[in-house]
């Protein structure tokens, strides 16, 4: 038995944390509220291997599994990384396109507008029969949104670059292959949430600890500390759940999907209440756009209902448990 | 990442599931809070003793099967999964005998481990006072040193003591220094009930039944030998059981699954809407994230990377499921949950777990002190 992220999981997590600690910094995240694809960032990423996390090493990529996937993506959240991120590592086993950071792969999974598609060089159109969709052949209309980095885009009617001839896995029986992508998608992205309200607390922690009112640092409140004690319970105990969901996915657990819905619906929550916590510890400063936290806080907002809410993955809980205890 | 059990883990899982199969009584005890509940629960420890399924992770010489912490989760795991006995002598057998296994002396070990193994002697934990609670360390409960004796004359009183009217020997706090403030001067002592001095009046819990005690020692006279840790070292001997109570050792997962397990059958049984079963799914999740997050801690405490104030995250994670699982039972129950019956029972002892072992505001300062680095003051 080992519960717990392997010596070389947590070195390619420390190795990724060098690098976002000056390639992703609190600048390049506001410009990205800009409109910036961050192109020079993700060069970086794909330099560091990591839209290739997934794909075979004899197909140019790491060939790492999902335990490797939640550590890199959760600390990419601590850096708040803009772009389709999550989306691009679970696409690229599917298709063959570049894995050196020049390709940014958003996915459509409803009506709506497409997160990231406004930054993105192409769309997994997952909405119909599944297509990769060539981005400089349609127009991409950006949709303003809470989070400005996450860069939702409308597409086009009827695109002309649906380009199903450079896919790998979408011309087969792809329905196994979309649905693992659908999972690690989620499983992704509950991850990057938890690193988010990683970063949420650690500067807050910081904050509290500074800040003086009454004499003394407000950190020194038990006011101040409870819920912020709260709130890292809540996060403690949600990422065993992201880990747990990481092995069912590598080891082909029969029961994957309900161990995903499991850390998706506890990440979602736990990251949503760090977010109110930690807005509310900082008082007024931590209610404007010129202090870094808002950057964390909005896109934790976005993320928590992205790849489906916390609730609906309970309802998905529900009805696993259901049919388990019915057989 | 391993989450396969060793040969030797599914041995000893087997071999624990089959013995339970075959012994735990059919019908549930009356509550071990009771005087006549104790007394079958009693006999219920020493078939577990005779069988050394007692105490699993204690050395063999002990009563013990020297079981790893894997094989001991497995253990809890099946012994709630088999709707097994409440554990009476879990005072001893989880707070004291860690604290005694760190601290004791070879024959305080020799002479009080079989004893408390095989439900001979019974603990019960002395520390709170009228006027020391959260606040430990301003208890003034007192020893006195009477060199000519050879020993130490005890005075004070002792309350909210779990069980203590059943029980034959009380380990507690004592402040030994008279000088001496906070958590400086105290010493941890082992005491018999019937020393003469010593008076114990049980009282009602919450629920009504006689699971609480005062204790009053005056001028109990014992012997040096009674001194658990070294005289003035009470506070840090003290704190080393605090760690056991918060955490795994007292509240181990399988505890938490199996009410929920129980949970999903009560749901089952019954019409329930969908809000209901959200409900469940949550609570189905959040039993499996203690389980997780138990797994994930002793990993990581046997890698080397454990962490100061995590037992506080353990306390204040099971106490606050506990109550949230008995919440959803009696509303599934409806107008049924006002009857006295294991819900209803069980939910009313739920509500003590926030209070007990450090109450989760003293935890919710750990997380924030220890853990996350904020200031004391």
């Amino acid at each position: 038995m080992y519960f717990g992220l392997s010596d070389d999981a947590l070195a390619l997590r420390e190795g990724l944390r060098e690098v976002l600690s000056s390639a992703c910094t609190p600048a390049v995240v506001r410009s990205a509220w800009d409109g910036d694809p961050c192109e020079p960032l993700w060069k970086t990423l794909g330099s560091f291997g990591l839209p290739g996390l997934l794909v075979p090493e004899d197909r140019g990529g790491l060939g790492l599994d999902e335990l490797s996937f939640v550590a890199a993506v959760e600390e990419a959240g601590w850096h708040g990384v803009p772009g389709p991120l999550v989306e691009t590592i679970v696409s690229a086993p599917l298709l063959d396109l570049p894995l050196d950071g020049s390709v940014r792969i958003a996915v459509a999974r409803s009506s709506g507008p497409v997160p990231w598609a406004a930054v993105s060089t192409h769309v997994l159109d997952l909405r119909d029969e599944p297509a990769l969709v060539d981005l400089s052949s349609v127009e991409v209309t950006a949709v303003p949104t809470v989070d400005r980095s996450r860069a939702l885009g409308s597409i086009s009617e009827s695109p002309v670059g649906h380009a199903g001839a450079s896919d790998r896995q979408l011309r087969d029986d792809h329905t196994t292959a979309l649905a693992l992508l659908e999972l690690r998608a989620t499983l992704g992205t509950a991850a990057f949430l938890l690193g988010l309200a990683r970063r949420q607390l650690d500067l807050t922690v910081a904050y509290v600890k500074d800040r003086q009112q009454f004499g003394v640092p407000v950190g020194s409140f038990q006011a101040v500390k409870h819920p912020i004690a709260n709130a890292v319970v809540d996060t403690e105990f949600a990422w065993p759940a992201v880990l747990r969901a990481a092995y069912s996915l590598s080891t082909n657990d029969p029961a994957a999907a309900m161990h995903v819905s499991m850390a998706k619906a506890l990440a979602s929550d736990a990251a949503y209440r760090m977010s109110r916590v930690c807005l509310q510890a900082h008082g007024a400063i931590g209610y404007t756009v010129e202090y870094d936290l808002h950057l964390f806080t909005k896109r934790t907002w976005a993320l928590a209902n992205d790849w489906d809410t916390a609730a609906e993955h309970r309802a998905a809980v529900a009805r696993a448990l259901l049919e388990r205890t019915a057989s | 990442m391993d989450l396969t059990e060793t040969t030797d883990e599914a041995a000893f899982r087997d071999e624990a599931r089959a013995w339970l199969d075959a012994n735990v009584p059919a019908a549930p005890l009356p509550s071990g809070d009771t005087r006549e509940g104790f007394a079958l629960h009693l006999e219920w420890e020493r078939r577990l003793f005779e069988a050394r399924w007692a105490v699993v992770s204690w050395p063999a010489a002990y009563g013990g099967r020297d079981a790893s912490v894997w094989q001991w989760l497995a253990f809890e795991e099946e012994y709630y999964r088999a709707g097994a006995p409440q554990r009476v002598t879990q005072n001893g057998i989880f707070l004291l005998a860690p604290t005694l296994f760190a601290f004791g002396t070879q024959e305080q070990q020799d002479a009080l481990l079989p004893r408390m193994a095989s439900a001979q002697d019974l603990w019960c934990q002395g520390w709170s006072e009228p006027g020391a609670g959260s606040d430990l360390a301003s208890l003034t409960s007192r020893a006195l040193r009477d060199e000519a004796a050879g020993g130490w004359r005890l005075s004070g009183q002792k309350t909210w003591t779990t069980r203590g009217a059943f029980c034959t020997h009380i380990f507690g706090l004592f402040r030994s220094d008279p000088s001496s403030q906070r958590h400086h001067g105290l010493t941890y002592f082992l005491v018999p009930l019937d020393a003469p001095g010593v008076t114990v009046r049980g009282f009602a819990r919450l629920d009504g039944d006689e699971g609480f005690a005062e204790v009053w020692f005056d001028d109990v006279f014992i012997p040096d030998s009674a001194v658990l840790g070294g005289v003035g070292e009470g506070w840090k001997v003290a704190m080393a059981t605090t760690g056991s109570e918060r955490g795994l050792s007292l509240r181990s997962p399988g505890r938490y699954t199996a009410t929920v397990d129980r949970l999903l059958r009560l749901a089952a049984s019954r019409d329930v809407d969908a809000t209901v079963e959200s409900r469940l799914a949550q609570a189905w999740m959040d039993a499996e994230a203690y389980r997780l997050f138990t797994l994930r801690q002793v990993s990581a405490e046997q890698a080397g990377r454990g962490r100061p104030g995590e037992s506080s995250l353990n306390k204040l994670f099971w106490s606050e499921l506990d109550i949230r699982l008995h919440e959803l039972a009696l509303d599934i129950l409806g107008p049924e949950a006002e009857l006295e019956g294991p819900w209803s029972k069980g939910f009313q002892f739920s509500l003590s777990g926030p209070i007990y072992a450090g109450t989760n505001e003293v935890q919710r300062n750990i997380v924030a002190e220890r853990l996350l680095g904020l200031p004391r003051k």
